[in-house]
């Protein structure tokens, strides 16, 4: 390498620089109020800042390298790649593995302690089943989705309803298993509701509407007192129990029989958004997202089938509703706030849109991490010793700065769609569509 | 009806309301009109305008009192500094968020994602470095009564949003109009690509109408900041109204979206008077809705933009 070629690697790093002042400020103290500048000051401390500028150099170091791998490393990783793809494409080998996957998930819960079990069903769970929601809304349909928590809100008040845990009494008690038809059937109609008339207009115009209306479940929540019991919330939610055939059986409040319930719901909903996924309704998506003028002219109506995506995102994501509030047996307006929606977008988009195990990995992933910083808070790793800068407050931080270096370094996600991916790939070649919120933002750049 | 006894004192507010909504909502239609894009993180400038203003008139105040035209001089300096802080963070979340994208030609999903992600990262940034308590902007302005309207008493406040506002909004539409930076926000709205062509440096423009919206967006926030108060997640709500009053007016159309922002803030202030108050946010967005329903390309017609 001559020294022009150093150079210019060199000037190539200078962006990390900035970066790593960001991570700085972003990993410093918390701000407080009356002082202003306290938090940044405190984050400018030379040892911290040259950590972070260290940390963002090596970073960018590795970009580069990556970048520049050598054209062997690239072949055999692409033969590594499609060998694995050949053994993959078999049916038998295909089913084998998400059978080993299935007996981890079965035995996950006896292999960690207490806290670990509350998270995998509070945090983990709910939260896999919400990102198999948004999934059919964002990979399977290209929409953006972003009041999906609306509908959690949904599912749950109206569960809260029906085994009479609201103000207002309802006509008769529910066993929560028939409750959950009647709040998967609400939310869905609130999501017909809400994308019929949106649906029909530019795809950016839903995102907005749906943003909205995230919020306004919120306020009505709290506001409509005599109905939701406002921000107190409403105890007393019962516990899914099963009285047929003399067995009597009540899930209680403990996690683990919870998490058996959760995962045999998630895998039926999983099968079932596999199949979907592969018969008219999927194809059809599929060619809506690809290029919904030519779909349109082959006769098929983008409307309904944009609807039915949303419609089935919204009930998945009230179904998840009923689930949380009667493991929690306590909902209030907080539980329910615009920012989870955001958070279930985040392990969508992190896992990868339009991949079946995808927003599973995702949810997994980053919420476990999430109840990691939450639990070692300020606390050295153990083993390495290295603290985690990371504060919980602070989450919504970092859900932000990952969508973004999502978007311009992985849009596709760690396990991506194959599909969904060579999509995003052909049409920044300027070759179709791979989303179905409208033209692409094409400005030709100088 | 039940917004007449308080008729004036109802629609200075909302007109106060609806002048800061409108200098928002150009952040928005002057984007849309480029981009196409629904600059989400729009709100988050709105935000940083007012913390830019807020810390400035805090450091010159000190433990002073100043009143008078030093007082009045602090004002229009915060609300400088709020602008300035304003189009420094747009621009920035032009260079660095959406611009590798349209480098790339991603696909609009990425965009909008990136929009939301970028929201929420500069508003959680501000939580994170100034707290997650409310500011009080330095009381600078007298609450004196300087004439009436009906039974309304005119403060230096509604005199100062609305003089302030009409003023950026007469300039903002001369530059439109009549400047050669205007001629290519307008050519590069109308067909990017031939614009182009015809040798209009489309990243500069683009840069440029993110600056733009980013001046009136921070000096919204200043003024914002003034009348209630400066917080990290004060950018929400009236970046989703002004996204209502843009849409309202036509999304791209510039007239739009001054009516679009005054008419969304009368009728959420009479309409308050009929409900109770915690209902503000649903009338705006039952509007949106209604809007979107009945005539999505708002009063005036989408006429800076395509309609794609």
């Amino acid at each position: 390498m001559n020294q022009t070629q150093l150079l210019e690697r060199g000037r190539r790093l200078l962006p990390w620089v900035p970066a790593g002042v960001l991570l700085a400020v972003m990993t410093g103290p918390q701000g407080r109020v009356g002082q202003p500048g306290y938090s940044i000051s405190q984050a400018m401390h030379p040892g911290h800042l040259f950590d972070s500028i260290a940390i963002a150099l090596v970073a960018g170091v590795i970009v580069q390298l990556w970048g520049a791998r050598p054209a062997q490393f690239r072949d055999t990783v692409a033969q590594v790649r499609s060998e694995t793809r050949r053994i993959y494409a078999r049916r038998e080998i295909r089913l084998g593995v998400y059978a080993v996957l299935l007996a981890f998930a079965i035995l996950l819960p006896h292999m960690v302690g207490a806290y670990w079990q509350e998270i995998l069903v509070d945090k983990i769970g709910i939260f896999a089943l919400l990102a198999v929601g948004l999934n059919v809304v964002v990979g399977f349909a290209g929409l953006l989705d972003l009041g999906y928590i609306a509908f959690y809100a949904i599912g749950a008040y109206v569960v809260a309803y029906f085994t009479g845990a609201l103000p207002v009494q309802p006509p008769f008690i529910l066993n929560d298993f028939y409750a959950l038809i009647f709040a998967v059937a609400a939310a869905m109609i609130a999501g017909l509701i809400l994308g019929a008339p949106t649906l029909r207009l530019r795809g950016d115009y839903l995102a907005i509407v749906t943003l909205g209306f995230g919020e306004i479940i919120t306020i009505l929540a709290v506001n409509l007192d005599s109905v939701t019991n406002g921000s107190r919330g409403a105890p007393g939610i019962t516990s899914f129990s099963v009285h047929v055939f003399g067995i009597n059986y009540d899930w209680g409040l403990s996690q683990v029989p919870y998490y058996y319930l959760l995962l045999a719901f998630a895998v039926i909903i999983m099968v079932a958004f596999a199949m979907l996924e592969n018969s008219r309704v999927g194809r059809a998506w599929t060619a809506i997202r690809e290029d919904e003028v030519a779909a349109q002219a082959c006769g098929i109506p983008p409307v309904k089938y944009k609807l039915m995506a949303f419609a089935i995102g919204a009930s998945t994501s009230g179904f998840a509703g009923v689930l949380y509030a009667a493991k929690i047996s306590f909902i209030n307006p907080s539980s329910f706030t615009v920012l989870f929606s955001i958070l279930v977008l985040v392990l969508v988009i992190f896992g990868g849109m339009g991949s079946l195990i995808g927003p599973i990995a995702g949810a997994a992933a980053i919420q476990w991490f999430f109840a990691y910083v939450q639990k070692h808070d300020g606390a050295p790793i153990p083993g390495i010793g290295v603290k985690i800068p990371i504060r919980p407050e602070d989450i919504y931080l970092y859900v932000g700065a990952l969508l973004i270096v999502m978007m311009i370094f992985r849009p596709q996600g760690i396990i991506p769609s194959k599909r969904r991916a060579r999509e995003i790939g052909m049409a920044e070649q300027g070759i179709g569509g791979a989303d179905a919120t409208g033209a692409p933002i094409g400005s030709p750049v100088s | 009806m039940c917004f007449t006894s308080n008729f004036w004192s109802l629609t200075i507010d909302g007109l106060n309301n609806g002048f800061l909504y409108a200098l928002i909502a150009l952040g928005y239609t002057l984007v849309y009109g480029v981009l196409q894009l629904i600059n989400f993180a729009h709100s988050e400038v709105f935000m940083s305008g007012a913390f830019g203003g807020l810390f400035l008139t805090q450091a010159l105040v000190g433990t002073g009192n100043p009143t008078g035209w030093t007082a009045g001089g602090y004002v229009a300096v915060g609300t400088l500094m709020g602008a300035v802080v304003g189009a420094i963070v747009a621009f920035l979340l032009e260079r660095v968020a959406y611009r590798p994208l349209r480098r790339r030609h991603a696909p609009r999903l990425a965009f909008l994602i990136t929009a939301i992600g970028a929201s929420y990262f500069l508003f959680s940034l501000a939580g994170h470095l100034f707290g997650r308590d409310a500011y009080g902007v330095p009381d600078l302005l007298s609450h004196k009564s300087l004439f009436s309207i009906g039974s309304r008493n005119i403060q230096e406040y509604d005199l100062l949003v609305a003089g302030s506002a009409i003023a950026m909004l007469f300039i903002l539409d001369r530059i439109v109009a009549h400047t050669r930076l205007g001629q290519g926000i307008r050519a590069v709205a109308q067909d990017a690509e031939t614009a182009s062509l015809l040798g209009v440096n489309i990243d500069r423009v683009i840069s440029q109408t993110f600056i733009i919206g980013g001046l009136l967006g921070g000096a919204a926030g200043f003024l914002f900041g003034i009348g209630s108060s400066v917080g990290y997640t004060m950018g929400f709500v009236p970046g989703l109204k002004a996204f209502t009053a843009a849409v309202l007016g036509g999304i791209g159309n510039i007239r739009g979206a001054v009516l679009g922002g005054l008419a969304l803030g009368l009728v959420e202030n009479w309409g308050v008077t009929c409900v109770r108050n915690s209902w503000r946010d649903v009338i705006a967005f039952g509007i949106l809705v209604l809007v979107l329903m009945f005539r999505p390309t708002g009063l005036l017609g989408e006429r800076l933009g395509r309609s794609a």
